[in-house]
C-alpha cells in the first residue's frame, strides 16, 4: 500500500508553493563558461518581456561593449550605478538602494556571484539580489557553474583554478526558472578566437588555461548535470504534491560529523549532494570534547559550519557527554535522522582496532540509521594535524618543583634501610602522581623522565652512574614512563572536563541571572536595562538597543552607540529582515558591530547591537550561541513587557469608557437643569407683554446669568476632569509663591466668594510650592468653593500652607457642618454627592484629586474636633527648593 | 453716537458672540465695525483704521497669532484677543507677538468694557506722561526712583524696583512672564521664572494690604502680571 504524503511535509509544500505564487519571481541563465551568451539572452528574454507590457530596468549589465549586446540594450531604462570609492579608484557597483527606490516589475543584475566592493550594503551581489526579491522585484541574473559553492573542489580539480567568487547552491534552488544558456564546445572556442568572449587583460594567462577544450567539456558536463538536477528536484517536488509516487516514507535526514580539519570541507560538500540526491535535508555536526583546538582549527571550524549553511545544511557545535558515537547517535535519534556520513578516519589501523574505531561503534550501536563512510583525501600537510590537548610545558620553577618531589622521593627511598628495589619503584610513582594533579600531563611526563633518571643513577647497580647493568631494570623504567604517561593523560581529561563544566556552569549561570533580571524588570526600560547589564558583563561589549519607534522606524533606545558608522541603517536592516547583521555575519561584515535581531514569538521587538573595542568575545561558537541566548530571552521579556502594558493600556481604556458613560448620563441631567431655566426665563422676558416689573424682570435677568455660570463651571469641570483622566494634561511643575496661587485662586472665586470671609494663615513668606501654577489655583478654587458651599454665610473658611523639606500641605478648612460619618474618603468619588443634590455635579473635589495625585500627592478630608470640615493636599517636592535670590541689600 | 467716539473692530466668526459685542460695544458709546474672517478684518484695519480690535484666536481661515503679527508688522492699534479657558500657551504667544490684552470666554460687559478702557488710554499715551504714577495708596515716582506707601518711603531692592516700573509703565496690560524677564534681567534669564515669582511676591509683602488677596498687582497665572489701578 502506498504511503500517504505525510501531513506536515504536505502543509510545508503548500505554504512554499502559497509563497512562490506570492513572491517575486527569479530567473537565472545558467552556463558553463564565460562567452556562451547568458547576458545576451537575458537580454533578448528583457526584450521579450518589455514589448509584452513588463516594467522592465537594468540594474547592472556587463556588455563589454561587444556591438550585438549593447544593441539588445536599446529602449530598456538603464538604472545608475552606484560608484564607491575604494583605494583611491572608483568602483561601479550595482545600486540596490536605487532599485529598491524606482521598484520596476523586473531588474536585470548580471553575474550573480560577483563580489561587490567593500563599504557596499552586502559583500555578495547576489545578497543583494535576493533583498530585491525580498521586495517583491522580479530578478533576471547570470552565472556560471564554476560559481556554485558545491563545485568548488570539482572546478579546481579540473580547471586547477581556485575560483574566489562563489554563491551558496541555495541561491540557485531559490530560482524559479534555471535557463541553460548552452553552446557547443566549437562554437565556444570559435567565439575566444575571434575575440568576442571577454577576458581581463591581467588574467589572459589563466584565462586561456581556463579555456581549454578539456575543461569547457568537463564544465559543460557540470552545468548539464546540476541543471538536469535541479529540474529533478522540482519534477520530484511536483510528483510528490501530485502524490503520484511516493519516495520516501517520511522525510529523509542526513548528518555528516565534521572535525575542524580541512577535509571536512569536501565531506560537507559530498554530505550535500547526497542530501540533494536524497532529497533529504541534512545537518553537518561537531562534537566538542573540550579538545582545545588552535586558533587556526577554530577559524576552520566555524567555516566548516557556516558552509554548510551556506550549503543549505544546518551547522551544530554539539557538546560532547559520552563517546563521539553515541552522542551522534543520540542527536541522530532525536532529529529522527536516517542517514549518517563520517569520514574515513585516517588514524593507524592498528589504533583504530585497539580503540574500537569510531565507525565500529557506529555500526553496532546504529539500528536502523544507515551508516557511509567518505574516503577523506589527505589534504593536510602532517603539521597540520591537530595534536591532541597541546598543554602547555612546564617553566622552569615547575619543573623545579618537580626536582624537588623527585629528590624527595630518592631521599625516602635512600634513606629506608629496609626498602627493597620494588618498594622504591613505588616510592617513586608518588612524585609523578603530585605533578601529574598540581601541573599537568606534560609535567608527569618530564617528572617520570626525572624519576627515571634518578632511580637509575641512585639505586641502579653500578650506582651513581646512569649506566644499566641488568637489562631487566630496563622494564622497571619503561613501566615508570609508562605509568607518567597514563597518569599525565587521565589527570589531564579530569581537569580539562572540570574546565567545560566550569564554562557550562558559567553559561547557565549567566543565563539563570538574566533571566531572573529580566523576571524582576517590570517594563520595557527596565527589561532593556537588565539585558544590557547582562551582555555587558558576559561579553565585555557596549551594548545598544535599538527599539522602533513610530513607523517602524528604529530608533536608538539606551546604551551607547558604536562610534562612526551608519550603525542606524544596519540596525533597520538587522530589524527588517530579522537577520544578524554586521561583524562576523554575511550582511556588512566590515562593520565593528554585531547587531542581532530581538525576535519574539509574533513579532521582532527591535535590535541588539554589540560592540567591543578589545575585540569580539562572542566569536566562538558557544559564546555566539550564549549571546543568541541572550538575545532570545530579552526578546521575549520585551514582549511579555509590551504584551502586559498593552494589557493594561486596554484596561484602563476600558474604565475610561465606562467612566465616559456614566458621566455622560449623569451630567446631562445636570446640562439640561440650567438650560431649562435659561430658556424659561428668556421666553418670558420675550414675550412679556409690559406686565412684568423692573424687579421682575431684573430677578429673571438674574438667574438667566447664574444659570450660565453654572453651565460654564460645569462644563469646564467636565473637559478638566476628562483631560486629566486621559492624562494628555502635561504638568508643567514650577517652584511656586503659595500666596501666589492664593492670590490668584481667591480673585478668581466668582460670586460664591462675595462677601465671605476667607482668612490665610500662613508665615511670612509661606513656603514654595512645587507644581502647576493653573492647576494647583485649581485646586484651591475648587476646595475653597466646596468649603463657602457647606458653611455659614457668616464663618470664615480658612487656607493654611505648612512647609517642610519633603513637601507641601495645603488645608482648607470651614465651620460647616462636617463630612457625613463613613463618607470621608467617598466625597472625591466623581459624582458623588455627599449633601444630596443641587449643590453642583460632584465634580469639584474628584478633579482636586486628580490634579493632586499627577503631582504625585494625596488628598483627603476628616472632621475637625472644634466642627467643621477640613481637607488637606499633600503636594511633594521633587527637589530641593531653590534659595531665595539674594540681592545686595542696597536700596532704592 | 458721535463720529468721535472710538471705532471698535471685532473680528469673530460667531453671529452670536458678533451680536453679543457689538450690542455691548454700542450701548457704552462705541462706534462697531464686524469681520468674520481674518483677512476681512485686515482689510478693514488697512481702509479705516479702527481705534481698537477685538480678535478671536480661533478664525476660519487663518489663525488669530499670525494676524497679530501681521497687523503689528504695520501699525501699533491696541489688539485685544479672545481666547478659550485652559489655552495660556496661546495667550502668551498672543500677547508676545503684540497683542495687548486678552479676555476668556465667556466675559462679561463689565470686564469687555474696562479691558477696552485701558488698550485706549495705552494708546492714547504710550508712556505715562507724568513720572509719577499712583494707585491705591502706593506713590510710584519714576524719576527720583523712589516709592511710597501712604506717605511713608517704602524700601526696595534694584530688581523689585525694576519689576515695579515695568509694570508701572503699562497699568492694566498684562505683560508677560518673559518680556517681565527681559525687562528686568536682560535676556539670559528666560527660565528663570522663579526668581520673578519671589520677586513679585516680596513686591506683594511691601505694597499690598493683604498679599494673599492683591488688589494691584495681580497674578495672571501661567501668563504673568497685571498692575490693576483703582
Amino acid at each position: 500500500m502506498p504511503l500517504r504524503p505525510d501531513p506536515e511535509e504536505l502543509l510545508k509544500r503548500v505554504q512554499a508553493e502559497e509563497e512562490r505564487s506570492r513572491r517575486a519571481r527569479f530567473k537565472v541563465f545558467f552556463g558553463a563558461a564565460p562567452g556562451v551568451g547568458k547576458t545576451f539572452a537575458m537580454l533578448q528574454d528583457a526584450q521579450r518581456r518589455r514589448l509584452e507590457g513588463t516594467d522592465v530596468a537594468v540594474g547592472l549589465v556587463e556588455t563589454h561593449h561587444r556591438e550585438e549586446t549593447e544593441r539588445l540594450l536599446q529602449g530598456l531604462e538603464v538604472l545608475p550605478r552606484k560608484s564607491t570609492p575604494h583605494r583611491g579608484i572608483f568602483l561601479e557597483e550595482f545600486d540596490l538602494d536605487a532599485a529598491l527606490a524606482r521598484k520596476p516589475s523586473l531588474v536585470l543584475v548580471d553575474e550573480l556571484a560577483h563580489s561587490n566592493a567593500p563599504g557596499c550594503r552586502h559583500a555578495k551581489r547576489w545578497q543583494d539580489v535576493m533583498e530585491l526579491l525580498d521586495a517583491g522585484i522580479d530578478v533576471y541574473s547570470t552565472v556560471n557553474v564554476q560559481h556554485l559553492e558545491s563545485f568548488k573542489e570539482v572546478v579546481a580539480q579540473i580547471t586547477g583554478i581556485v575560483v574566489q567568487e562563489r554563491i551558496p547552491d541555495t541561491v540557485l534552488e531559490r530560482c524559479d526558472e534555471l535557463e541553460l544558456v548552452d553552446i557547443s564546445i566549437e562554437e565556444l572556442t570559435q567565439r575566444l578566437a575571434e575575440g568576442k568572449v571577454y577576458v581581463p587583460d591581467q588574467a589572459k594567462h589563466a584565462v586561456q588555461r581556463f579555456f581549454r577544450r578539456g575543461n569547457l567539456l568537463a564544465l559543460r558536463e557540470l552545468a548539464l548535470r546540476r541543471t538536469a538536477e535541479l529540474v529533478d528536484a522540482d519534477m520530484r517536488r511536483y510528483r510528490e504534491a501530485q502524490g503520484i509516487e511516493e519516495t520516501w516514507a517520511a522525510g529523509q535526514r542526513l548528518l555528516v560529523g565534521i572535525t575542524p580539519r580541512a577535509a571536512s570541507e569536501a565531506l560537507i560538500r559530498e554530505a550535500r549532494r547526497m542530501a540533494e540526491s536524497l532529497g533529504a535535508s541534512w545537518m553537518a555536526v561537531y562534537v566538542d570534547f573540550g579538545k582545545r583546538l588552535s586558533g587556526a582549527e577554530r577559524e576552520r571550524l566555524e567555516a566548516h559550519l557556516r558552509l554548510a549553511e551556506r550549503l543549505g545544511g544546518e551547522g551544530i557545535a554539539l557538546p560532547g557527554h559520552a563517546s563521539l558515537a553515541e552522542d551522534l547517535l543520540a542527536l541522530a535519534r532525536s532529529r529522527n535522522v536516517t542517514q549518517i556520513l563520517v569520514g574515513r578516519s585516517d588514524r593507524p589501523q592498528w589504533l583504530e582496532r585497539i580503540q574500537g574505531g569510531l565507525l565500529g561503534k557506529l555500526s553496532a550501536q546504529a539500528g536502523h540509521i544507515h551508516i557511509h563512510v567518505v574516503p577523506v583525501a589527505q589534504a593536510e600537510s602532517p603539521k597540520q594535524i591537530p595534536r591532541p590537548v597541546p598543554s602547555p610545558w612546564p617553566g622552569p620553577a615547575v619543573l623545579g618543583q618537580c626536582a624537588l618531589y623527585v629528590a624527595l622521593a630518592t631521599g625516602l627511598g635512600a634513606v629506608l634501610p629496609w626498602m627493597e628495589l620494588a618498594d622504591i619503584v613505588m616510592v617513586f610513582t608518588i612524585p609523578i602522581l603530585v605533578a601529574a594533579v598540581r601541573f599537568g600531563r606534560n609535567a608527569a611526563l618530564l617528572t617520570s623522565v626525572i624519576a627515571v633518571m634518578s632511580y637509575d643513577f641512585f639505586f641502579i647497580h653500578p650506582r651513581f652512574t646512569l649506566d644499566v647493568g641488568d637489562m631487566k631494570h630496563l622494564g622497571t623504567f619503561v613501566i615508570m614512563l609508562g605509568l607518567g604517561f597514563v597518569i599525565g593523560n587521565l589527570t589531564e581529561r579530569v581537569r580539562q572536563q572540570a574546565i567545560r563544566a566550569q564554562l557550562r556552569e558559567h553559561r547557565t549561570l549567566a543565563l539563570y541571572r538574566l533571566g531572573e533580571s529580566l523576571v524582576q524588570a517590570g517594563d520595557q526600560t527596565e527589561t532593556i536595562a537588565a539585558a544590557i547589564r547582562a551582555v555587558e558583563a558576559q561579553f565585555r561589549a557596549h551594548v545598544t538597543f535599538y527599539l522602533p519607534g513610530r513607523e517602524g522606524r528604529l530608533e536608538p533606545e539606551h546604551g551607547q552607540a558604536p562610534p562612526q558608522e551608519d550603525t542606524q541603517g544596519v540596525a533597520q536592516w538587522a530589524f527588517d529582515h530579522g537577520q544578524a547583521a554586521g561583524r562576523g555575519t554575511g550582511v556588512l561584515p566590515a562593520s565593528r558591530a554585531l547587531f542581532l535581531p530581538l525576535k519574539g514569538v509574533r513579532r521582532i521587538l527591535g535590535v541588539m547591537s554589540l560592540h567591543s573595542e578589545e575585540g569580539p568575545l562572542w566569536e566562538e561558537p558557544d559564546q555566539r550561541h550564549l549571546l543568541e541566548s541572550f538575545a532570545n530571552q530579552t526578546a521575549l521579556a520585551l514582549e511579555r513587557a509590551s504584551l502586559s502594558a498593552e494589557a493594561h493600556a486596554a484596561r484602563l481604556q476600558a474604565e475610561r469608557e465606562e467612566l465616559r458613560n456614566t458621566l455622560l448620563s449623569s451630567v446631562s441631567h445636570d446640562l439640561r437643569t440650567p438650560l431649562a431655566g435659561i430658556t424659561g426665563s428668556a421666553t418670558t422676558l420675550m414675550e412679556d407683554p409690559g406686565t412684568l416689573n423692573a424687579a421682575e424682570r431684573n430677578a429673571l435677568l438674574g438667574s438667566i446669568q447664574e444659570e450660565a455660570f453654572r453651565m460654564h463651571r460645569l462644563i469646564s469641570n467636565l473637559l478638566d476632569l476628562t483631560r486629566l483622566e486621559s492624562g494628555s494634561i502635561q504638568l508643567r511643575r514650577e517652584w511656586l509663591p503659595a500666596e501666589e496661587v492664593v492670590g490668584s485662586a481667591l480673585n478668581h472665586l466668582g460670586t460664591l466668594g462675595e462677601g465671605r470671609e476667607i482668612q490665610f494663615l500662613s508665615g511670612h513668606p509661606a513656603p514654595l510650592l512645587w507644581g502647576d501654577s493653573v492647576l494647583l489655583e485649581q485646586v484651591l478654587i475648587n476646595l475653597v468653593e466646596n468649603a463657602l458651599k457647606f458653611s455659614p454665610a457668616d464663618k470664615p473658611v480658612e487656607i493654611q500652607i505648612h512647609g517642610t523639606d519633603k513637601g507641601v500641605s495645603v488645608l482648607v478648612s470651614d465651620h460647616g457642618p462636617g463630612i457625613p460619618e463613613g463618607l470621608e474618603a467617598r466625597i472625591f468619588e466623581k459624582l458623588f454627592r455627599a449633601h444630596g443634590g443641587g449643590a453642583g455635579a460632584g465634580l469639584g473635589l474628584a478633579i482636586c484629586q486628580a490634579i493632586v495625585r499627577a503631582h504625585g500627592g494625596h488628598v483627603q478630608a476628616n472632621n475637625r474636633p472644634q466642627g467643621g470640615a477640613q481637607f488637606v493636599a499633600w503636594l511633594p517636592y521633587d527637589g530641593v527648593p531653590p534659595v531665595e535670590p539674594v540681592e545686595e541689600s542696597r536700596e532704592c | 453716537m458721535n463720529a468721535e467716539s472710538p471705532l471698535v473692530l471685532v473680528v469673530d466668526d460667531e453671529p452670536q458672540l458678533l451680536r453679543f459685542l457689538t450690542a455691548a460695544l454700542k450701548s457704552h458709546d462705541y462706534r462697531v465695525m464686524t469681520a468674520e474672517t481674518a483677512g476681512e478684518g485686515e482689510r478693514l484695519i488697512l481702509s479705516h483704521r479702527p481705534d481698537a480690535i477685538l480678535l478671536d484666536l480661533g478664525l476660519p481661515d487663518r489663525d488669530g497669532l499670525e494676524v497679530v503679527a501681521h497687523v503689528r508688522g504695520w501699525c501699533d492699534t491696541p489688539i485685544i484677543v479672545i481666547s478659550a479657558r485652559g489655552k495660556e500657551d496661546d495667550k502668551v504667544e498672543a500677547l508676545e507677538a503684540g497683542a495687548n490684552d486678552y479676555l476668556t470666554k465667556p466675559f462679561g460687559t463689565r470686564e469687555l468694557i474696562a479691558r477696552i478702557r485701558v488698550a485706549l488710554r495705552n494708546r492714547f499715551q504710550a508712556s505715562p506722561a507724568s513720572p509719577v504714577v499712583e494707585f491705591g495708596d502706593v506713590r510710584v515716582d519714576l524719576e527720583d526712583r523712589s516709592v511710597t506707601r501712604r506717605g511713608e518711603r517704602v524700601h526696595l531692592t534694584p530688581n523689585e524696583f525694576k519689576l515695579l516700573a515695568a509694570l508701572v509703565r503699562h497699568p492694566g496690560k498684562v505683560l508677560t512672564h518673559n518680556q517681565l524677564l527681559r525687562e528686568v534681567w536682560g535676556s539670559a534669564n528666560l527660565q528663570q521664572t522663579h526668581y520673578l515669582r519671589v520677586y513679585m511676591n516680596q513686591l506683594r509683602y511691601k505694597l499690598e494690604e493683604d498679599p494673599a488677596r492683591p488688589r494691584h498687582l495681580q497674578t495672571e497665572l501661567g501668563v504673568g502680571y497685571r498692575l490693576v489701578e483703582p
